[in-house]
């Protein structure tokens, strides 16, 4: 697996060349809106919907706010059940310790369940450079993983591809994996699964051991939640010797009683389900069933930095549901990729520069700007993330990482002038002047008229050519609002 | 009741005609307006850069400009927006706790139009004649931020000889999102050609929003493809007398 997410363009750039993959378009048009109408009616069911929300975001803040205290408490309930807690400060950290335990164990191979969080640090990668080959089992991220390919969203990865180039993939790639491809397969849905059955179920009944993450760690009990749809999460979870699951630090619920909440608000909110279909929750190791080695990494990796943000912290809130993507406009049109990260879409670009910290990269600088700042994710977030307001305080911050940088950049220099024009009427008013004076050339000598009559102007040039390049825009007035009152109604 | 009118930047040097089209038909409605000269800009497109500091002495002038007005009327959800959602935080950032006692007595008191309109005025019909058949797109800011609601489609059904369609997708962002437009400008012109394409589904003739802005935007494109489908500010709709008895 060579794709990485490093050494990508900034976002408008990265948007561009994705705004003419139009496969990647159609795909993602059909698949947002199918979710979106899915959500809004299982949603549209539950008449508590807004209070569960409400609880949902309380419980993760009141989390957040004694974070210390309860990963001491999870620790603890954990290793009472018989698990063994690890603590990771960063990618490698965890990687190291995933990579040791299996090789411990002298294992070449492990079996993987979706996680973000391994995504986020790079694990595949960190165990192949030692030897240790990590299959993807989830149907889209074994897809990704075979097309040697980076995900584009959080719930359905390999949805920039369609069917035809699923079944090349495959027919290319499984047998370097294991068990090949039939040399029949056809692209047929049934077909392509069955296939992707087949290839894995001798992963499954091989493994011995499994890397998950956990959508939820509930510190009174000990537990940790796997949510998921397939079935092979619960294939990885049972069958193997050894389980590791590497845990970011902000997936604490405090009570086994708060799962109430989660486990109604995320199927609803990711897939658009009343309930998924596997939810597996385990306390440890129970003897003589399932695994008898169970592993938790509490991985920190820029989730500390996160919290220390007043009002980006809320963003520790994400369950990773998913349905900010769904409904985001730019996410739509631009597709995963464009972000660059391993999170995409709204809560990727709060989330990324809040574990990453701005300033250090253009690229995590401009995240925060792909967004048209609409609101449609914060009417939809599950746990009531503001990812407007934190877009606006992320974006003050990387322009205070460049506050007296020499030469100063151009946006810079134009946004003090305009300052300094727009905090007077006088001035804003002798400012006007000049637009009054291109209004009556346009009348004298234009000769482009907008829909309705008015005269417009069809190119610019420099910068205000990004806006004519594809609209139109209306010309000056000759006179300015306060010049005609001034003018008409004193007096 | 002491009412102002908050042109904003925008429409002031490009939109006049949208200010001249509220005091017509705040006149209309028997609602003395005053014009504080003072005024230039709410700071929004300094605030959403995120140029804080240089938000500070816009905001200062706004307070300057408006304060002792019991209301203060902009035809504008985003401009109206920022004042209520926004100045609080220029205030914080500017460390003045004077400047924060003065947004906090002011935000509470700016509308957007139909608002004003509709919640302090208490009317829906403003005597307004308008022959034409005409889509309504609800801008973010109004939608999302303000929770306007259908109080435009309320003014915009009580306009005789007015035909209303709604809009396929209403809700969905038009794409131009201020400096979102030049900064992410292919995006941006991608959200607003699916726009366009919406308007053009329901056949109307012309596309009415309470925001210049967005309307600028989505306008640009449609008279770009020569499309035939013109923009109006809801202000000026309201303000139209054409084809009346």
């Amino acid at each position: 697996m060579t794709a990485t997410f490093l050494g990508m363009p900034p976002f408008p750039e990265a948007a561009r060349a994705a705004l003419a993959d139009t496969q990647l378009r159609r795909n993602l048009a059909a698949a947002t809106s199918t979710i979106r109408a899915k959500r809004a009616a299982v949603v549209g069911e539950v008449p508590h919907w807004e209070q569960l929300r409400v609880a949902g975001a309380a419980i993760k803040d009141e989390v957040l706010l004694h974070l210390d205290a309860y990963l001491m408490q999870l620790e603890a309930a954990l290793e009472a059940n018989g698990a063994t807690v690890h603590w990771a400060r960063d990618a490698a950290e965890a990687n190291a310790i995933v990579a040791d335990l299996a090789a411990a164990h002298g294992l070449d191979e492990i079996v993987k369940v979706k996680s973000m969080a391994t995504q986020e640090i790079g694990l595949n990668e960190a165990l192949a450079a030692r030897g240790i080959a990590a299959w993807e089992t989830d149907l889209a991220e074994l897809i990704v993983q075979l097309g040697d390919d980076l995900p584009s969203h959080i719930l359905v990865p390999a949805i920039h591809r369609n069917r035809a180039e699923i079944r090349e993939i495959f027919a290319r790639s499984m047998a370097a994996a294991g068990r090949p491809a039939p040399d029949d397969l056809t692209d047929d849905l049934t077909a392509l699964a069955g296939a992707a059955r087949l290839h894995l179920r001798e992963k499954f009944l091989r493994a011995r051991m499994a890397v998950s993450g956990a959508n939820f760690a509930v510190a009174e009990t000990g537990s940790l939640v796997v949510v998921e749809s397939e079935g092979n999460g619960r294939m990885c979870l049972t069958l193997p010797e050894v389980l590791v699951s590497v845990v970011g630090i902000e997936k604490i619920v405090p009570t086994f009683a708060d799962l109430d909440v989660f486990l109604q608000l995320l199927p609803r909110s990711s897939t658009g389900e009343r309930m998924n279909p596997y939810t597996s929750i385990w306390s440890g190791a129970t003897p003589g069933d399932g695994p008898q080695e169970v592993h938790v990494v509490l991985l920190d990796n820029g989730r500390t930095r996160a919290l220390a943000d007043e009002v980006g912290r809320q963003a520790l809130r994400c369950i990773r549901c998913s349905a900010c993507l769904n409904v985001c406009p730019v996410y739509e049109r631009a597709g995963g990729h464009a972000y660059g990260s391993v999170y995409p879409g709204p809560i990727g670009a709060i989330l990324t520069p809040l574990l990453r910290g701005v300033g250090a990269d253009e690229q995590t600088d401009s995240l925060p700007y792909a967004s048209s700042l609409c609101g449609a994710c914060y009417e939809v977030c599950p746990v009531r993330i503001d990812i407007p307001a934190v877009l606006v305080d992320l974006r003050a911050q990387v322009v205070d990482a460049h506050r007296g940088q020499r030469p100063p950049k151009p946006e810079a220099l134009a946004m003090r002038a305009a300052a300094h024009t727009l905090s007077s009427g006088q001035r804003l008013d002798r400012a006007e002047r000049l637009t009054g004076l291109a209004g009556r050339l346009l009348e004298r000598f234009g000769r482009v008229r907008l829909p309705g009559g008015r005269r417009g102007v069809r190119r610019l040039p420099g910068p205000g050519a990004r806006w004519t390049s594809a609209r139109d825009l209306p010309a000056p007035p000759c006179e300015s609002f306060r010049s005609w009152f001034r003018r008409e109604e004193s007096g | 009741m002491r009412v102002a009118l908050m042109i904003t930047c925008f429409n002031d040097a490009l939109f006049p005609d949208t200010g001249k089209a509220v005091l017509t038909v705040l006149r209309r409605l028997g609602v003395e307006v005053d014009f504080p000269a003072a005024q230039a800009c709410c700071a929004q497109p300094m605030v959403n850069t995120g140029y804080l500091d240089e938000a500070v002495p816009v905001v200062r002038n706004f307070v300057r400009a408006f304060e002792g007005y019991d209301a203060i009327v902009a035809p504008s959800g985003s401009c109206a927006g920022s004042i209520r959602h926004q100045h609080g935080l220029v205030a914080r950032r500017s460390g003045d706790a004077g400047l924060a006692t003065a947004v906090a007595r002011l935000a509470p008191r700016s509308y957007e139009f139909s608002e004003f309109l509709v919640d302090v005025l208490g009317v829906e019909d403003v005597g307004a004649s308008f022959p034409h058949r005409v889509t309504f797109h609800p801008t973010c800011h109004s939608l999302r931020m303000l929770g306007v609601g259908d109080r435009p489609q309320r003014l915009l059904r009580k306009v005789h000889g007015l035909q209303l369609v709604d809009l396929p997708a209403a809700g969905e962002c038009c794409g131009f999102g201020g400096t979102f437009a030049v900064k992410n400008a292919d995006t941006s012109i991608a959200m607003g050609a699916d726009k366009a394409r919406r308007v053009l589904e329901t056949g109307a003739e012309v596309l009415v929003a309470g925001d210049n802005s967005c309307l600028m935007h989505i306008g640009g494109i449609l008279s770009r493809q020569r499309a035939g489908v013109r923009v109006m500010h809801l202000a000026e709709v309201l303000a139209s007398h054409e084809g009346a008895a």
